[in-house]
């Protein structure tokens, strides 16, 4: 089977109109949870915040990229592409806060 | 001698089925792949944005502070908008694939109102933000915020515009099923907006400094 008439054969898999509509709601639904934490972890549990919405968000970036982007049916390669990306910029993200917060000591630095 | 009455009509007023068909070297549409490395370049652009925020979080010397100034609840219900905003996209995919150019236009519409909704709402975010003394130039926590979330609130104005594009195309009949990758990529880049949305909007209102 050619590379185009998979990507055919994949299309025809895409979730329908009420999947979407499924998919919506679980977002709408997190995205509830999550101000619901922010205001009910106070005090000692408040270190929970930060690890519970890191799921709560990566979860909804999942669901997005997956489903309305449909990279779950699509191409192996567009999924590459995409997260070669995604992971230069969080290898970025981790070395900026691993520098500048001092969790990483740079030899002969200031 | 050839016949000229055996040759079968032309209808030009009927698209062509698969307009978007190309022969490549990946197999893959060209524009598609496009798109998705500039989507793996946009993460990079946000990713340093991002990282700039974070690293002088919490180290902020002017008052009033981001934090002071961040009313949750009015970001969630923008927030909750974008979410929206991508369900009518997908939705304005699946209608011009199967054909429905009604319901394609009115989810278009639907897409580009909420995203609307949205930039109305950083609009009036930031103008009260100026109001309490923050500003591009107050200051680090200022300058991170407001290049973060501005340069995001431009991806989704030229996003509103775009659509607003291919409204007007459907509009004309000038958009069919034939040309639904049009909507794809279109709404590709609809999607990275939210997602992009869904990090700033936990990173920068939600975590704790």
């Amino acid at each position: 089977m050619s590379v185009v008439h998979a990507a055919d054969h994949a299309a025809e898999h895409h979730p329908g109109a009420r999947d979407y509509v499924i998919i919506a709601a679980i977002l709408t639904a997190i995205t509830a949870v999550e101000v619901a934490v922010y205001y009910i972890l106070q005090g000692p549990t408040r270190a929970l915040l930060s690890p519970v919405l890191i799921v709560l968000s990566t979860l909804k970036f999942t669901l997005v990229v997956m489903y309305y982007m449909h990279l779950k049916f699509d191409s192996r390669l567009f999924t590459t592409i995409f997260v070669f990306g995604l992971c230069v910029a969080i290898f970025m993200i981790l070395a900026f806060v691993a520098i500048f917060h001092g969790f990483l000591v740079i030899p002969g630095g200031a | 001698m050839r016949s000229v009455a055996a040759a079968p009509p032309i209808t030009p007023a009927a698209p062509p089925a698969h307009t978007e068909e190309h022969r490549t070297s990946t197999g893959l549409n060209n524009r598609k792949v496009l798109m998705w490395t500039f989507l793996g370049s946009d993460c990079m652009f946000f990713g340093a944005l991002i990282a700039s925020y974070i690293v002088y979080r919490g180290k902020w010397q002017q008052t009033p502070t981001p934090n002071e100034l961040f009313d949750i609840p009015y970001t969630s219900v923008s927030a909750f908008a974008l979410l929206m905003s991508s369900l009518a996209m997908v939705l304005a995919l699946a209608a011009i694939q199967r054909g429905d150019l009604k319901r394609l236009k009115i989810w278009l519409l639907t897409t580009a109102g909420l995203g609307l909704i949205f930039i109305g709402g950083q609009i009036y975010e930031f103008t009260g933000f100026g109001a309490e003394g923050m500003n591009l130039s107050t200051g680090t926590g200022g300058t991170t915020f407001f290049v973060l979330t501005g340069f995001h609130g431009t991806h989704v104005s030229l996003g509103i515009i775009w659509l607003l594009s291919l409204y007007t195309l459907a509009r004309r009949g000038a958009l069919h099923q034939g040309r639904s990758l049009d909507v794809e990529i279109a709404g590709l880049y609809w999607h990275f907006v939210d997602i992009v949305w869904i990090i700033i909007f936990t990173v920068v209102y939600l975590l704790p400094v």
